[in-house]
C-alpha cells in the first residue's frame, strides 16, 4: 500500500467517524432521534384525541384506504402532540411538513413520535408509502392556530 | 489462442446473446413506464396508449423490469462472460442453459401478470397487498435460476485453485463471485418471505401474514440487492476501464480488499430502510446505520483507487500537471465508445454516494425518507453508474458473443451523455421536490399537480415539471443506445476464424501486492454471517414482539379485504 492510498485511506475513515458523531450529537444534545420500539400501547381502531396536559395532546391516528382519521387537526400555538399512528388496513406512512416526523403506518403494529408546533400556520401530510389506487388522494394536516379555544378534529379535508 | 482470448462454445455464445437480447427488450418496456411516469406525474397525460390509466401498474413493471429483470440477467451473463474467460474453463452448459431458462419463464411470468394487471404491487411487493400467485412464482424462478448459475461456477473456481496452487484468483473472478455470495445470502431471506409467508397466503393455504415481519425480511434483502445491482458495475470499473483508458489498475490490493469489504457488510444494514418502522428498536436502527457507514469505506477506497487508476492512464497518454490527466482521456473516443459508459457512470455516482450517506444517516433519513428524493437519489446509483455499466457491457458483450462488429458506435458513444444529462435533471426535480415534501411512488397529476384538487400543491409544480424534462432527454439517449445495439444485433456477422475468439479489456495492476489474506473468501463469510445474526437477532424479536394480529390479503382497488 502506498502513502497517498494510506491518506485515502485514513481520510475516508476520518470522514465516516465525523458524520458519525454528528449523528450522535443530534440524537443525545439535540433529542432528534427515530421512532423506536414500543410495546406498552394497547391496540387501538378508531382515532382520538385528548389533552394530557395544559399544551400537551396525545393524538391516536388510524390510516386506512384512503383517508388519514383525524385528516384535519386543529391546535393552538405551542401544543406537543404525542403522536400514535397504525393502520387498518395496508402500509400507509406521511411526513409532516417542516417538522421532523415521518412515520410508517403499518397494521399490526403501533408507531409514535413526538411533535411540537411552535409556528402558527398549515402543516399538510401526504401518504408517502404506495397504498393502491387512489394512494395520492390521501392526505391531511394539523391547522395550528394563534387563539383557539378548543383543539378540535375532523375526518373531512 | 493468445493469452487474452478464450474460445467459448456455441451454445454458451448462443445463450449469452439470449441473456442479453430478452432483458434488453424487457429493459424498454420498462424504461417507457418511466417515461410515462414523468408524465403521469405532471398531469400531462391521465392515460397511455399502451398500458392504459393505471400510473402504479406502470411503476410496478418500470421497478421490476429495470430494477429486478434486467439487472439480474446482466449480472448472470457477465459471470457466464468472465468467470470461464478469466480462468480458462468452459461452463457446464447444460446447466448454463438450465438457469437461463429459469430465469426467463420466470421474468416472462412476473412481466405477465403485471401486464394483465394482477400484481399491481410495486417492486418492494409489500403485503398485504396481494399479488397473483404468478407473480411470486415467476420471481422465485428469476432467483433460483441465477443461483443456478452462480452454483455451475463455484466447481470451475474450487478447480482452478487446486490447479494453480499459490496464484491470485483473477480479479472479475472475485468480483463476480462476490457479487453472487452477497445475492445468494441476501435472497435467502426473500425466499423464507415468499416460500413461508406471501406465496401459501396468495394462494389461500394460510389466512394472515405478519405484515413487519415480511417487511423486515424484505429489506434483509433490500439493501444488499442494491449491491448486487452495483458490484458487476465495479468489476467492469476495475478490470476493463484502467486498460480502456490506456493505464493500469493503480492497485491490486485495494480492489479485493474493497470486495471483501463489501462482503462483510452488504447485509447486515437493511433496517436503514426502516428508520421510520415501528417496532424496530432505535438503538438496532442505529446499528445498522453503523454498518451502512462500513460499507461506504468499500466505496471511498474506490473513488481513490479508480481516480488514481485514471490519472496513470492520462499522464500516459501525455497529461501534464496536477489536472492535465483529466483531459488526456478518450471521453470522445468512438473506438472505445465503452469507457465513455463507465466514466459517466463514475461521475454520476460521486452524487449518487453522497446521498446515499445522507440517506444512512439515521434521524436525517426523516427529511427524506419516502419523498421523491429517494428515487432522485437511486436514480443516481441503480439507474446511473449501474444502468450505464450495463449497457456499455450488454453491447460489449452482444458484439463478442455473436462476433460482430459494433454498429454506429458515433450513435454508442454519443447515448450515455445523452442520458447523464437528462439524468442529472431529473434527479434534481424529484430530490429538491422530495425535501419540500413531495411523496415518492405517487401519482401528483391526479391531486397535488392539479389546480382544480382541493390538494393543489403549487410550490412543487417547477420540481415536477423539471423531472419531464429530464425523463424526456433519459429516454431519448436510451433510444439513441438502442439503435446501435440492434443496428449491432441485425447486422450481418464476421465468420472468420479470428472472429470466433471472444477477448476483454482486462487490465494489469501497477501496484501488485501479494495480499495474502485477501485471498480467501472463506474468513470473510464467516464473519459476515457473525455480523448478520448480531445485527438481525434483535431486529427479529423486536418485531415479533411488538405486532400483534395478521393481516388479510388486499387488492389495491378496494379497502375491503380480499377474504
Amino acid at each position: 500500500m502506498d502513502k497517498s492510498e494510506k491518506i485515502a485511506l485514513i481520510l475516508s475513515g476520518v470522514m465516516l467517524v465525523v458524520f458519525f458523531i454528528g449523528i450522535m450529537y443530534a440524537a443525545i444534545a439535540q433529542d432528534i432521534d427515530v421512532p423506536t420500539c414500543i410495546t406498552d400501547m394497547e391496540p387501538f381502531e378508531t382515532d382520538t384525541l385528548f389533552q394530557t396536559g395544559p399544551d400537551t395532546y396525545e393524538l391516536q391516528m388510524v390510516a386506512r384506504m384512503w383517508a388519514f382519521q383525524p385528516s384535519v387537526v386543529r391546535l393552538p400555538v405551542g401544543s406537543t402532540v404525542d403522536l400514535y399512528v397504525t393502520s387498518q388496513d395496508i402500509m400507509h406512512g406521511f411526513k409532516i411538513e417542516r417538522r421532523n416526523v415521518n412515520l410508517m403506518a403499518i397494521p399490526g403494529a403501533i408507531n409514535y413520535m413526538r411533535v411540537t408546533f411552535d409556528e402558527p400556520g398549515e402543516y399538510m401530510f401526504a401518504c408517502h408509502e404506495f397504498c393502491g389506487a387512489a394512494h395520492h388522494t390521501m392526505a391531511g394536516r394539523f391547522i395550528i392556530e394563534a387563539e383557539l379555544d378548543e383543539p378540535e378534529v375532523a375526518e373531512a379535508l | 489462442m493468445t493469452t487474452d482470448t478464450f474460445r467459448f462454445t456455441k451454445s454458451i455464445k448462443n445463450l449469452n446473446a439470449v441473456l442479453i437480447i430478452i432483458p434488453m427488450v424487457l429493459l424498454f418496456i420498462g424504461i417507457y413506464g418511466g417515461l410515462m411516469q414523468t408524465m403521469f406525474r405532471a398531469g400531462i397525460i391521465q392515460s397511455d396508449p399502451f398500458v392504459g390509466g393505471d400510473y402504479y401498474k406502470g411503476l410496478t413493471f418500470h421497478g421490476v423490469l429495470n430494477a429486478i429483470v434486467f439487472t439480474t440477467f446482466f449480472a448472470v451473463a457477465l459471470g457466464n462472460a468472465l468467470v470461464p474467460y478469466s480462468l480458462r474453463k468452459h461452463l457446464n452448459s447444460k446447466i448454463a442453459w438450465t438457469s437461463g431458462i429459469l430465469m426467463l419463464v420466470g421474468s416472462v411470468m412476473a412481466a405477465i401478470v403485471i401486464l394483465i394487471g394482477e400484481a399491481t404491487v410495486l417492486y418492494t411487493f409489500y403485503p398485504p397487498l396481494k399479488a397473483h400467485p404468478l407473480f411470486y412464482i415467476g420471481l422465485t424462478l428469476l432467483v433460483v435460476g441465477s443461483w443456478v448459475a452462480f452454483f455451475n461456477w463455484v466447481p470451475m473456481y474450487l478447480q482452478w485453485r487446486k490447479e494453480n496452487e499459490g496464484k491470485k484468483t483473477p480479479m472479475a473472478v472475485v468480483g463476480m463471485f462476490t457479487t453472487f455470495i452477497i445475492w445468494f445470502i441476501a435472497t435467502l431471506a426473500v425466499a423464507v418471505e415468499i416460500l413461508f409467508m406471501l406465496l401459501p397466503w396468495s394462494l389461500g393455504l394460510v389466512d394472515e401474514v405478519n405484515v413487519m415481519l415480511a417487511r423486515t425480511l424484505f429489506w434483509f434483502f433490500g439493501h444488499p440487492l442494491v449491491y448486487f445491482w452495483l458490484l458487476p458495475a465495479y468489476v467492469m470499473y476495475y478490470v476493463f476501464m484502467p486498460k480502456l483508458a490506456g493505464g493500469k489498475l493503480y492497485s491490486d490490493m485495494a480492489g479485493r480488499l474493497v470486495f471483501m469489504l463489501f462482503i462483510l457488510f452488504s447485509i447486515p444494514v437493511g433496517t436503514h430502510h426502516q428508520y421510520m418502522d415501528p417496532a424496530i428498536g432505535s438503538q438496532w436502527k442505529l446499528l445498522h446505520g453503523v454498518f451502512t457507514f462500513a460499507v461506504a469505506l468499500p466505496s471511498l477506497i474506490t473513488a481513490f483507487t479508480l481516480a488514481a487508476s485514471l490519472e496513470y492512464a492520462g499522464k500516459k497518454n501525455g497529461g501534464k500537471g496536477l489536472f492535465g490527466w483529466m483531459w488526456k482521456l478518450p471521453y470522445f473516443d468512438k473506438e472505445k465508445w465503452f469507457f465513455a459508459y463507465l466514466i459517466l457512470g463514475l461521475i454520476i455516482f460521486i452524487f449518487g454516494g453522497i446521498g446515499g450517506i445522507i440517506n444512512a444517516s439515521y434521524q436525517m433519513n426523516t427529511v427524506v425518507h419516502n419523498t421523491a428524493w429517494v428515487p432522485g437519489h437511486f436514480h443516481l446509483t441503480v439507474a446511473g453508474p449501474v444502468l450505464l455499466a450495463f449497457l456499455g457491457g450488454s453491447l460489449y458483450l452482444v458484439g463478442q458473443f455473436m462476433h460482430k462488429k459494433i454498429r454506429l458506435k458515433g450513435w454508442a458513444l454519443i447515448s450515455p451523455y445523452i442520458y447523464t444529462i437528462g439524468l442529472f435533471i431529473m434527479s434534481y426535480g424529484l430530490k429538491f421536490g422530495g425535501l419540500l415534501g413531495m411523496p415518492r411512488r405517487t401519482n401528483t397529476g391526479a391531486s397535488y399537480a392539479n389546480p382544480d384538487s382541493v390538494l393543489y400543491q403549487p410550490d412543487w409544480i417547477f420540481y415536477i415539471d423539471i423531472s419531464v424534462v429530464g425523463g424526456v432527454i433519459m429516454f431519448i439517449g436510451i433510444v439513441v443506445y438502442l439503435v446501435s445495439f440492434f443496428g449491432t444485433v441485425f447486422s450481418k456477422g464476421e465468420s472468420t476464424e479470428e472472429g470466433s475468439f471472444v477477448t476483454f479489456p482486462i487490465s494489469e495492476a501497477y501496484h501488485d501486492e501479494p495480499a495474502t489474506w485477501l485471498r480467501n473468501f472463506k474468513p470473510y463469510i464467516i464473519i459476515a454471517v457473525i455480523l448478520i445474526v448480531l445485527s438481525y437477532t434483535p431486529v427479529i424479536i423486536d418485531v415479533l414482539q411488538a405486532t400483534y394480529g395478521g393481516s388479510p390479503p388486499y387488492s389495491p382497488n378496494s379497502p375491503v379485504p380480499l377474504r
